[in-house]
C-alpha cells in the first residue's frame, strides 16, 4: 500500500483518478440523501432495538455471573465463560461503542446517552471519545494523524522507512490483541509520547492517567477480586477468576480482529497528512469510502461486531443508529459501483488474514515478501540479516536493489 | 452509624464493585422497575376515554411515590417516536386507597405528546415520573366559599380537588363531614358541550347537590365576557377564586380580580412557547456571556469569536465532543434544517443536548455552559 497521492507517481493506479470534482460533489449529495432518509425515519423501532440489545446483554451477563458462582463444576465454567464472553463483546461493540458515538443521543434518554455512558473497558469513556470520535473519525487513515492505524507501534505503509525494530510487529500486534483494552487505554492517553517527555509531562496527562488507573482498578477488582470472592461459597475462587480472564481475552481478541478488519486489509487506502489541508466535506466522504472495509456475514455476525462489519457505512455516518447500517448498505454499495470505486467487503476469515498478511508484509522491508520464494530463500534471508544488522546506509542500498527487482518481476508478470 | 446501617452500606458497596461500570439498579431494573430506590416510574394500568379527544390514564406509581395533594400536577416523561418528552399533567384523583394515581390528557390539535398519550398508550406502558408538585391546592384552613373557573383542560386539577372532597361511589356521591363546610361553584368554559371533559362528573356532583355548576360553551353562549361574571356568579364578592386555563383567560381574570380586590389563585401549565426565527441572543449560564448569533453559522463558531471557551472536536457534526445542554430555546441543524427546541419545564430538566458545531440559533437560546 502507498498513500493514495503517491500511487500515480510510482506507476500504481490511483483509484480516484477517474473522478472529476463534480463527481465527488455528486457522490456527497447522494450520501447526504441516504443520511437524510435514515434521520427522517428514526423512531420507536430503533429505540426498541437498542433497549432490547441492552436488556439482552444485561440478562446474559447476570445469568453468566450467577452460573460462574459454581464454576468449579466444568459445565458451569464452560457455559458461564461463554455467556460472559458474549456479554462483554455485546457491551463493548454494539452497545458501548455506538452509544459513545452519540448514535442514540436523539432519544434524549439520559441513561442511554454519549455524555453519561460508561463502559466495561480499561479506558474511561471520556478519553476514548476524544481519541476515537474526534481523532480517528476525523483523520481516518491519514498516516501520522490517525492513531488507529497501527496504534503508533506499527509500520502501516510502504512510505514509512523500514527499521529492524519492525520485524517484531507481528508479535507486538498479537500482544496488543490479547490485552487490547489496555492498549487502547494507553494510546488514548498518548502514553508513548508522554513517557518520552520524562518530567515534562502535561497536567492534562497526569489528570487523565489518574482517571485511567482509577478505572482499571475498578475493572480489575470486579473481575479478579469481587466475583471470585463471591464464588468462594462453592470453592470456585480460581475457576471464576480464570473464567473472567478468559472472557476478557476473548473479547479483546474479537474486538481487535474486528477493528483490524475495518481499516487494515489489503485494498484499503491510506492518505498523506498534507492531503487533508483544506479538505471539503465531499472529499472527507471520499476518504472514508476508500479508507474502510466491511465484513460480510450473517445478522448475528453484524450484531457481534457492533455493526462495525458495516465499517464503510459507519465511517460515512458515525452517528446513525447502528441497526440502520445494514439497511443502507445496498444503497452505499450501488453508489460505489456507479462511480467505479472498490467496495471492500469480504467474510471475516479473509479480512483477518488479509490484515495480518499486511502486518507481516510491512514488518519486512518493502518488496521482501513478494520477491521471496523457496528457491531464493537463503539469499533473501542473508539480505534481511544484512539489512537488520547493517546501518542506515546498508539498508538504503539493499532496499533500492530490492525495489528494482520487485518492479522488474511485476513488469515481467504483466 | 447503626450496625445494621453499616452492614447495608457495605453490602451496597460490594454490589457496586460487582456491577461497575453499571450500578446494581441497572440489573434490578430488569425485574422490578417500580421498586423502592429505583428512578421514579409508573406503569399504566388502564386507559379510559373521556371524550373523543381526551383519556384518563390510571397509573401505578413506583414505590418511592411520595403522594400528592388534590390539585397538584405531576411531570410525566414519555417516549414519543422513541424520543423522551416531558409534560406536566394534573392528578385527577385525590389520593386513592389503592395507591394508584391518574392523569387526564386532552389531545391538543397539532400537539406532539398529548395525542400520543391519548391514542397510543396501552396498559403496561412504563412512564417516567417526577414527584407531584404545584401550589394550586385546596386550602385546608381559611376560606371555604370557593369559585373554580376552568377553561378547557384547566378542569383537570379542579376535578382532582372535587373528587377528593366528594368521592363518587356506586351508590352516588359521598358527602363527607370533612367536606361539609365547603361551598363550591364551578364556572366551566369549553368550546362546545361535547368537547367538555369531565362534564359528566360535574353534572353528577351538581345533581348530588355538592356543587353549583355554571357551564358556558363558546358555540352556544359566545366567548366568556368577564364583565358578566357577577350575573353568572351573584355571590362573587364572597368567594375565593381558583382559575385554571390558558394564559389569555388567566391574565383577564387576574386584572378583573385585582381591580375589585378579590382573592385569586391561578394555575397555567404551558408557561412558555419557543419563538423560532433566524438567529438570536445565545446566553451561556456559567460564563455569563450572551452572544448575538446569526442563523447562518454554527453557535460554536460565533461563541468562539466572542471569546467563549467552547468544547470542540471535528467541527463537522460527527464526533459529539462539542455537545452542550440547551436549557431553553431553539436551534436549527445547518445540514438538514431540522429544528430542536428546549422548553423549560417540558423537555428534560437538564435541557436537550445539542451539537454546537452544526446547529445555529433559531431564536433566543440559553445554554448550560
Amino acid at each position: 500500500m502507498t498513500t493514495i497521492q503517491k500511487k500515480a507517481t510510482i506507476g500504481q493506479t490511483n483509484p480516484i483518478a477517474h473522478l472529476s470534482p463534480e463527481d465527488i460533489e455528486l457522490i456527497a449529495k447522494e450520501l447526504d440523501d441516504i443520511r437524510r432518509s435514515v434521520i427522517d425515519t428514526r423512531g420507536e423501532r430503533d429505540a426498541r432495538y437498542i433497549r432490547r440489545v441492552i436488556k439482552t446483554q444485561r440478562s446474559v451477563e447476570l445469568g453468566s455471573r450467577i452460573v460462574l458462582l459454581a464454576s468449579i463444576f466444568p459445565p458451569a465454567w464452560v457455559v458461564g465463560t461463554a455467556g460472559l464472553s458474549i456479554s462483554k463483546i455485546l457491551e463493548n461493540m454494539e452497545i458501548g461503542h455506538n452509544i459513545l458515538h452519540g448514535q442514540w443521543d436523539w432519544m434524549r434518554d439520559p441513561k442511554i446517552h454519549s455524555t453519561t455512558w460508561e463502559w466495561d473497558s480499561a479506558t474511561p469513556a471520556d478519553q476514548w471519545k476524544h481519541a476515537h470520535n474526534e481523532l480517528h473519525h476525523t483523520y481516518t487513515n491519514v498516516v501520522g494523524k490517525d492513531n488507529d492505524l497501527g496504534y503508533g507501534i506499527m509500520r502501516v505503509d510502504e512510505d514509512q522507512p523500514w527499521h529492524p525494530m519492525h520485524l517484531g510487529q507481528p508479535l507486538w500486534n498479537f500482544i496488543n490483541a490479547l490485552f487490547f483494552e489496555y492498549g487502547i487505554a494507553a494510546y488514548d492517553l498518548e502514553l508513548r509520547g508522554q513517557l518520552r517527555r520524562g518530567k515534562h509531562r502535561s497536567e492534562k496527562f497526569k489528570r487523565e492517567a489518574k482517571a485511567v488507573l482509577g478505572k482499571i482498578r475498578k475493572q480489575v477488582a470486579k473481575d479478579y477480586v469481587v466475583h471470585p470472592t463471591l464464588s468462594m461459597v462453592t470453592g470456585s475462587f480460581f475457576p471464576t477468576m480464570l473464567a473472567n480472564f478468559t472472557a476478557n481475552t476473548v473479547r479483546n481478541l474479537w474486538s481487535h480482529s474486528v477493528i483490524m478488519c475495518g481499516h487494515f486489509p489489503e485494498g484499503v487506502e491510506t492518505f498523506e497528512t498534507r492531503s487533508i489541508d483544506g479538505e471539503t466535506k465531499p472529499q472527507w466522504y471520499l476518504r472514508q469510502m476508500l479508507g474502510s472495509a466491511n465484513i460480510s456475514g450473517s445478522k448475528l455476525m453484524h450484531i457481534m461486531t457492533g455493526n462495525l462489519s458495516h465499517q464503510i457505512e459507519h465511517h460515512l455516518f458515525p452517528d446513525l443508529p447502528s441497526n440502520r447500517y445494514g439497511e443502507i448498505a445496498p444503497k452505499v454499495k450501488a453508489l460505489f459501483e456507479r462511480y467505479d470505486l472498490d467496495y471492500c467487503a469480504r467474510p471475516l476469515p479473509q479480512q483477518v488474514y488479509s490484515a495480518w498478511h499486511k502486518v507481516v508484509r510491512l514488518s519486512l522491508p518493502n518488496g521482501w515478501l513478494d520477491t521471496t520464494n523457496a528457491g531464493n530463500l537463503p539469499s533473501q534471508l542473508k539480505r534481511l540479516y544484512e539489512m537488520t544488522t547493517g546501518g542506515p546506509k546498508v539498508r538504503r542500498a539493499l532496499q533500492a536493489r530490492m525495489t528494482q527487482e520487485h518492479r522488474r518481476s511485476l513488469a515481467e508478470a504483466a | 452509624m447503626a450496625p445494621g446501617n453499616s452492614w447495608r452500606t457495605r453490602a451496597l458497596k460490594l454490589a457496586e464493585a460487582a456491577t461497575t461500570p453499571l450500578v446494581p439498579g441497572d440489573f434490578l431494573d430488569l425485574f422490578a422497575p417500580l421498586r423502592a430506590g429505583a428512578e421514579l416510574r409508573g406503569r399504566v394500568e388502564s386507559v379510559h376515554p373521556e371524550t373523543a379527544d381526551a383519556a384518563t390514564l390510571v397509573i401505578r406509581p413506583g414505590a418511592d411515590w411520595d403522594g400528592h395533594v388534590p390539585g397538584q400536577y405531576v411531570r410525566v416523561g414519555v417516549d414519543v417516536d422513541g424520543v423522551r418528552c416531558w409534560r406536566a399533567y394534573s392528578l385527577t384523583h385525590g389520593p386513592r386507597a389503592d395507591g394508584r394515581i391518574s392523569i387526564t390528557v386532552k389531545a391538543v390539535p397539532d400537539g406532539h405528546v398529548s395525542p400520543y398519550l391519548v391514542r397510543h398508550t396501552r396498559p403496561g406502558t412504563l412512564l417516567h415520573l417526577e414527584q407531584a408538585a404545584g401550589e394550586f391546592v385546596l386550602p385546608t384552613t381559611g376560606p371555604r366559599k370557593l369559585l373554580f373557573i376552568t377553561a378547557g383542560s384547566g378542569i383537570t386539577p379542579v376535578i382532582g380537588m372535587l373528587r377528593n372532597l366528594y368521592p363518587a361511589t356506586d351508590n352516588g356521591v359521598l358527602r363527607l363531614t370533612r367536606s361539609a363546610a365547603y361551598d363550591v361553584t364551578v364556572l366551566h368554559v369549553a368550546p362546545s358541550e361535547p368537547d367538555s371533559i369531565f362534564l359528566d362528573d360535574l353534572r353528577r356532583l351538581e345533581a348530588a347537590g355538592a356543587i353549583r355548576l355554571v357551564a358556558r360553551y363558546d358555540d352556544q353562549h359566545g366567548i366568556l365576557d368577564l364583565d358578566h361574571l357577577d350575573a353568572l356568579v351573584p355571590d362573587l364578592g364572597e368567594r375565593t377564586t381558583f382559575a385554571c386555563g390558558p394564559g389569555g383567560l388567566l391574565d383577564a381574570i387576574t386584572s378583573h380580580h385585582e381591580e375589585r380586590g378579590l382573592p385569586l389563585f391561578t394555575e397555567q401549565f404551558r408557561v412558555a412557547t419557543v419563538v423560532t426565527g433566524e438567529g438570536g441572543p445565545v446566553s451561556f449560564e456559567k460564563t455569563g456571556t450572551t452572544v448575538e448569533c446569526d442563523g447562518a453559522r454554527p453557535i460554536l463558531e460565533q461563541a468562539e469569536e466572542a471569546g467563549v471557551l467552547m468544547p470542540s472536536g471535528c467541527r463537522m457534526g460527527i464526533c459529539y465532543t462539542c455537545v452542550l445542554p440547551l436549557r431553553e430555546g431553539a436551534v436549527r441543524d445547518l445540514r438538514t434544517g431540522e429544528l430542536t427546541t428546549a422548553i423549560a419545564g417540558e423537555t428534560n430538566t437538564d435541557g436537550v443536548v445539542i451539537q454546537t458545531c452544526i446547529n445555529a440559533a433559531a431564536g433566543p437560546c440559553r445554554i448550560g455552559h
